[in-house]
């Protein structure tokens, strides 16, 4: 994802991440060279502002119990998702964005796909004749037939040696997680009629220089 | 050549300029202290249905049509200001001769605008843009420029050399302007009594009188009048240097408790503003909005009932938790309840402490869109009720230079600046200000050194794609961490100091035997600061089903706990 941030960020375009679990991490941004001046981060979570208002003070608490107890029962990855997919619908409506990632990994499966089939179809004819990408990161493949481009990533292994065997085990102190292996699959693409297709990368941590 | 831009009936045209709406129904300005209030002045429909200045509010209110208005001087103050404003937007030296009248150089100008007749029709448009009816004089002096705008309606053009002809109609009582008071009013009465007494009716009488014998019976005022009423009289303007303020107020006969009324009040404001500053080719660049609030304790009880928490921004909290009750309310009669406010004039004034309430909307970039202005502003009252009913609101604007940018034909789109305020703003409101915007590094090795920014769309600037190692190796993808926030508390079992085994009670894929580790990475700081800071940090491997996950784990050493501060990916 930053990757692709920093590419787009590179050719000159704006690019907004809207973060249903607010996971990114800043130095890994910049570490992936991700332009921070076009760059919109948008972090959904439990800091909703209605929340935040009713928790005022104690004469609201006692007047909207019944309000606050069924907030609190709500589950919180469904008010994110909420936040996510309003943001999006205004990001997209505002325009000028070359890309637009949701990032719903880490949001729990079972919420993920009750994000009904319509607002996926909604998205896609809001991108479909603008120049502008929109990626959705998720846990399954939720979005159905409205992808265009069906990616499916996987860690491999660590160039570090996991267990080794019959070789002396290094101390802790002597180890460092330089890379990991990533494994892509191209699951389907509404451009090419090929067989499934992989590939493999490396992603190098930013202290493995 | 010069031009004079006269607003008549002044009270009258300010309370239209302020509620246009009035323009159909017949309009009284009235003033004084009740019961004493009297009518000062009066629109056309009103005179046709007996209305008079000097007649008392009590028997003007006899009319029910008729709509009565105090007399505002914020309302004047502002029209004073957009004439200004107007005849600025043409020419550089301009005089305020009164404050319904501003007279301007044309010199040179012709070159720039046309002719004298295209001119006065400009100047004619553009005060109607500014909410104002004027008539337009242009002749080849001050006086009789001003002579002409006080006695001829619309657009008037005297040519050199004929001012005593084209002015020799008008009657002899304007050449003294209706809003004098005190002992100049006395004495251009007593003036107009004598010329009335000589059956001297217009200026072409007054021209052709003799004089010596008029000097002899009226001093040097009365020569000067003559030589006004013959269009002969010069002099140079008193240039005045109008400060660039804009300011718009209205005071409200009865308090708003709701949103909607308060943006129908807040629109029309924020158009007369942007007009003013269109008229002088400026934008804004930060606007500020004053309400004054009334305490008033009758409302509590009903407010009371509403039951909407509430946050108070003021300094009285009690009133502040009933009244964001109502702001958060669906939406009653809007439009209704502000004429209502407007029109029962009646209404005493709500004794009670006055509070004061400001926003201040600052903008990323210079802008002119009174829409969206009014959109940042319904959403930050949205976010920060005033928290008591309104009485008076106050809008300015600090004037900016006009944003000049031009996109090019092979630069990546940008969002419109404008059109992304509005979005962020909205954003904002669905999760919280401080979770949307650019990030910006702080210079710390604390994990959390960032902080949230604007984010600002400036034109895109091309960035040329070099082939060198450096962005070849920008290009390879960086190992990222997806943080948990807040970290997870995590129990970790130990082994010759070295965490063996993990249990995470909030992830449930993140527990059991590490079979990787690399670490401890110590880092520290702020230790010269209350909030220090100190921690090992491991990278670990742990089994996720059939894959391996990597974990940063941080072992907090000033508190001695575990957390699981995020997942490689």
């Amino acid at each position: 994802m930053l990757a692709v941030l920093a590419a787009a960020t590179r050719r000159g375009e704006f690019c907004a991440l809207i973060d249903a679990s607010d996971a990114l991490n800043p130095q890994s941004a910049a570490a992936a060279r991700v332009d921070l001046d076009r760059f919109l981060w948008v972090r959904c979570g439990e800091d909703d502002p209605r929340r935040r208002g009713d928790a005022g003070n104690t004469h609201s608490k006692r007047q909207n119990a019944g309000n606050w107890m069924k907030f609190h029962n709500r589950d919180t990855a469904e008010t994110r998702l909420e936040q996510v997919l309003r943001a999006t619908d205004l990001l997209l409506e505002s325009g000028g964005f070359g890309l637009i990632v949701l990032d719903l990994a880490g949001v729990p499966q079972q919420s993920a796909r009750r994000i009904p089939l319509a607002t996926w179809f909604r998205f896609r004819r809001a991108v479909e004749h603008k120049p502008t990408i929109l990626l959705v990161l998720e846990q399954q493949p939720i979005a159905g037939s409205c992808s265009s481009l069906l990616l499916q990533l996987g860690v491999l292994s660590t160039h570090s040696e996991l267990t080794p065997k019959g070789s002396a085990v290094r101390p802790a102190h002597a180890q460092l997680l330089a890379a990991l292996e990533i494994n892509v699959e191209l699951v389907r693409s509404r451009w090419e009629r090929k067989p499934a297709r992989s590939v493999r990368f490396e992603t190098k941590s930013a202290w493995a220089g | 050549m010069f031009a004079c831009i006269y607003i008549p009936n002044f009270a009258v045209a300010a309370a239209l300029r302020a509620e246009p709406e009035l323009q159909a129904h017949p309009l009284a300005i009235f003033e004084g202290k009740p019961p004493l209030e009297k009518i000062i002045a009066v629109d056309e429909n009103a005179g046709k249905l007996g209305i008079a200045a000097g007649m008392t509010k009590a028997q003007a209110e006899l009319c029910p049509a008729l709509a009565l208005r105090p007399r505002s001087v914020w309302q004047e103050y502002s029209a004073h200001a957009a004439l200004l404003d107007c005849a600025q937007s043409f020419s550089p030296v301009v005089e305020a001769a009164a404050c319904d009248t501003a007279l301007l150089d044309l010199r040179g100008l012709e070159s720039l605008f046309g002719s004298f007749s295209r001119i006065s029709r400009a100047i004619s448009g553009r005060a109607v843009a500014l909410g104002l009816n004027a008539n337009v004089a242009v002749a080849a002096n001050p006086d009789a420029a001003l002579l002409a705008a006080r006695g001829f309606p619309g657009s008037t053009i005297i040519p050199a050399g004929r001012e005593a002809e084209q002015l020799g109609s008008l009657p002899v009582g304007v050449l003294f302007s209706d809003r004098l008071e005190g002992e100049a009013r006395k004495s251009a009465d007593a003036f107009l009594e004598t010329l009335h007494r000589w059956g001297i009716q217009t200026l072409r009488a007054l021209a052709a009188l003799p004089e010596v014998a008029l000097s002899e019976r009226l001093g040097q005022p009365g020569l000067r009048l003559q030589q006004l009423a013959r269009g002969a009289a010069s002099r140079t303007l008193v240039q005045v240097e109008a400060p660039l303020v804009f300011e718009e107020a209205v005071e409200l006969e009865h308090p708003i408790v709701l949103l909607e009324p308060l943006a129908f009040l807040l629109n029309r404001l924020l158009d007369q503003l942007c007009a003013r500053l269109a008229s002088r080719a400026l934008s804004t660049q930060e606007l500020r909005l004053t309400l004054e609030l009334s305490n008033y304790t009758g409302m509590e009880d009903n407010w009371e009932s509403a039951g909407i928490p509430s946050e108070s921004d003021t300094s009285d909290q009690a009133i502040g938790k009933s009244s964001r009750a109502m702001w958060g309310q669906p939406p009653k009669p809007a439009l209704s309840e502000v004429e209502g406010a407007a029109r029962r004039s009646e209404t005493p004034r709500l004794a009670g402490r006055q509070t004061k309430f400001t926003r201040s909307l600052r903008l990323p970039l210079p802008m002119l869109d009174a829409r969206v202005f009014l959109k940042l502003l319904q959403l930050d009252l949205q976010a920060h009720p005033p928290g008591a009913p309104i009485v008076k609101i106050h809008l300015s604007a600090e004037p900016a230079r006009l944003r000049s940018a031009q996109g090019g034909l092979f630069l990546p789109p940008s969002p419109e600046p404008e059109k992304l305020e509005l979005t962020l703003a909205r954003i904002a409101g669905i999760v919280g200000e401080q979770k949307v915007g650019a990030l910006e590094l702080l210079d710390t090795h604390h994990p959390g050194g960032f902080r949230m920014r604007r984010f600002v769309a400036e034109v895109a600037r091309k960035v040329p794609q070099k082939n060198t190692p450096d962005s070849e190796q920008a290009q390879s993808a960086v190992t990222a961490l997806r943080r948990f926030r807040p970290p997870l508390r995590a129990h970790v079992t130990l082994e010759s100091g070295q965490p063996a085994r993990i249990v995470c009670l909030k992830k449930k894929e993140a527990q059991g035997e590490v079979l990787w580790k690399a670490g401890p990475w110590r880092f520290s700081g702020d230790w010269w600061e209350r909030d220090a800071w100190a921690r090992d940090e491991w990278d670990l491997a742990l089994k996720n089903g059939e894959s391996v996950s990597f974990y940063r784990l941080v072992h907090d050493l000033l508190g001695g706990a575990w957390f699981l501060e995020g997942m490689y990916d």
